[in-house]
């Protein structure tokens, strides 16, 4: 199985635990990554260089996707931010040839051209799609037995439904609890589930911000969660890079960690946590690792 | 089919706050939510209230809550809705306050659509006979009008749920049907307005109201367009405008973006304050060793990235 991989900024930048942790990971299911950014791609726009300029982000995307067609490879993301924008570009180029030509118009002077059969999709989808939940059972060294975990999946990666194709792939629905089951852990279900995280609001309206994190957080520690697992590093910086923000404003202790869903998976396959930079968090995740019985 | 229908219930006059109450009911396979709701009504519950009228998706009177998410209760068939025990839950909106059971009280959702002057201001003398629009304009204007202001997309907004203040995606997405109205002459007044604090910058871009809005206005669209709008006809001081400079600006530079240097060119250099603020979460994030890389490379073949988001710019600095 090999993927033209698309590991996003915040996956090298503001979480630089996730990136390694999602490459042990994918080398220890057999998936092959050939990595997009290597190979010129660019940063999708996150959805904020689209405030000022739609069509550039899409053309930025289209780039990207042709060069994934010239390797002939399918495309992996892990970041829901990353699956959300791409998928959006790739609905309004798919879906009207005439926005189509008008892009490749733009990528022609460098010997691009989008050819419509890109469909990116995250780890997550992966893991159920095409290595299968119960073949994902096979690779659990460290069974996460005990573990009650809050499911948090980011806005990107569960809307606008349509644009994810959820009609076709239903099963995308709850894969981040089905992954969890497969390690061993018992999901929490919790009203933050599918919420915002905040982080778009942040520079913008921060105390709105923080006040998403506080409460996504605090609701998952009072329904009786160890942590919360998320397939997005966006709303890893906020729920966990601003938790002490949010336990400031709001008055409250919450300390509930947030793990990267390939830190959890790497977890549960038997890597060290150090290697998985479960110690690189703000809130520390002793608790989750002694509740596993691991040292941190 | 036999179906529950649990129903979160609230009456102001008896002290019992909001409960959840079920209703066993024997009803048609193509039945409505609203079907099933009347049939409470009229059969077992006269004390239930609930609004509804054209039972057509037109007026928008009947959006509520089924199973977490608003929807419009007499387009949504119950067999789609209920689980392995043949249960749906109903709850009114949220955002709103509730009046009784799943009524609610809308004077603040109007009140923010009558903030945005929801009305065509055109200047000069009135033509002699109607206003000349292309037919691509009012085709595009034609999807934002189909708005039946049921007020599905303020119940589940995300920005709504933390800041009342919020004027919210029903006024924003009225507010872009004029602004992008050809006939309309005070769209960079409209803006300016839309620009301040409580307007299109507060929208935390969830998709929520993208995801029920039962017409498929997408709202959020609509704010994304505005804030496109704003920027381009001149106000490109607010932190958000800044933001998406900033980050547009790295990205052409490098191809991905510089977390470190996002923030500083976001409140700009010189702004002291807004930087210190900034200093607590970059410490944390340096004892972690969370920091970003000091030096940020670019990505192969940077310069046809730059020469792309020169050439686009020109371009269209040309058509405006
Ligand atoms: S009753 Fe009119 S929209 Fe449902």
């Amino acid at each position: 199985m090999k993927f033209a991989f698309f590991p996003g900024c915040v996956s090298r930048g503001g979480c630089p635990e996730l990136y390694p942790a999602a490459k042990k990971v994918c080398a220890q299911l057999g998936i092959e990554l050939d990595e997009l950014q290597d190979r010129g791609a660019t940063c999708t726009g996150a959805g904020v260089l689209q405030e000022k300029n739609q069509f550039l982000g899409d053309v930025l995307n289209a780039r990207t996707f042709a060069i994934a067609e010239g390797l002939g490879l399918p495309i992996m993301v892990i970041c829901s931010t990353c699956q959300g924008v791409m998928s959006q570009a790739n609905k309004r180029l798919k879906t009207d040839p005439d926005y189509l030509a008008k892009v490749n118009e733009q990528l022609r002077e460098e010997g691009l051209e989008y050819k419509g059969t890109a469909s990116p999709r995250h780890l997550l989808w992966v893991m159920v799609e095409d290595i299968g939940i119960d073949n994902l059972k096979t690779y659990v060294r460290r069974p996460l037995t005990g573990l009650r975990l809050a499911p948090f999946y980011g806005c990107y990666i569960v809307r606008p439904s349509d644009d994810l194709e959820f009609k076709l792939y239903p099963n995308r629905e709850d894969s981040l609890e089905r992954v969890m089951e497969a390690l061993g852990a018992e999901p929490v279900d919790f009203p933050g589930k599918t919420r915002c995280c905040g982080f778009p609001l942040l520079t913008i309206n921060e105390k709105n911000s923080v006040q998403m994190v506080a409460n996504h957080t605090m609701s998952a520690k009072q329904l009786g969660a160890d942590a919360l697992v998320t397939p997005c590093p966006l709303c890893h910086l906020n729920l966990d890079g601003y938790q002490p923000s949010a336990m400031k404003q709001t008055q409250q202790d919450i300390n509930i960690p947030i793990i990267h869903l390939p830190q959890l998976v790497g977890l549960a396959m038997g890597f060290d946590p150090k290697e998985l930079g479960l110690s690189r968090h703000i809130i520390s995740t002793k608790k989750v690792l002694s509740k596993i019985q691991v040292a941190a | 089919m036999q179906v529950i229908v649990s129903v979160n219930r609230f009456n102001p006059q008896d002290n019992k706050g909001k409960y959840w109450e079920d209703y066993n009911l024997e009803i048609e396979e193509n039945s409505t939510v609203l079907d099933a709701l009347i049939k409470i009504r009229e059969e077992i519950d006269g004390s239930l209230a609930m609004r509804c009228s054209c039972r057509s998706a037109i007026c928008g009177s009947c959006a509520m809550r089924v199973n977490g998410h608003a929807r419009l209760a007499c387009n949504t068939k119950l067999a789609d809705m209920t689980d392995d025990a043949g249960m749906i839950k109903v709850e009114p909106m949220t955002n709103f306050p509730v009046i009784k059971d799943l009524v609610i009280d809308q004077q603040t959702f109007w009140d923010k659509v009558k903030q945005v002057s929801p009305w065509l201001q055109s200047e000069g003398p009135d033509p002699k006979g109607e206003y000349v629009a292309s037919n691509e304009s009012m085709n595009h204007l034609a999807g934002v009008m189909a708005c039946i202001m049921c007020g599905a997309c303020v119940s589940d907004c995300s920005a709504l749920e933390v800041d009342k203040n919020f004027i919210g995606p029903a006024a924003l997405a009225k507010a872009y049907r004029f602004v992008a109205d050809p006939r309309d002459s005070k769209s960079v007044q409209r803006l300016g307005v839309l620009n301040e604090y409580s307007g299109i910058w507060d929208c935390t871009r969830c998709y929520e109201c993208v995801e029920v809005c039962p017409k498929g206005i997408a709202p959020m669209d609509r704010i994304m367009a505005l804030r496109e709008e704003a920027i381009r006809v001149g106000y490109d001081n607010t932190m958000g405008a800044r933001h998406a400079d900033a980050f547009s600006d790295i990205v052409e530079d490098s191809g991905w973006l510089d977390e470190l240097r996002l923030p500083i060119k976001t409140v700009g250099i010189f702004n002291l304050p807004a930087l210190l603020n900034f200093a607590p979460v970059g410490l944390r994030a340096l004892v972690k060793g969370k920091m970003p890389a000091i030096f940020h490379h670019n990505v192969p073949n940077v310069q046809n990235v730059r020469k792309l988001f020169k050439r686009i710019r020109n371009d269209q600095n040309k058509d405006d």
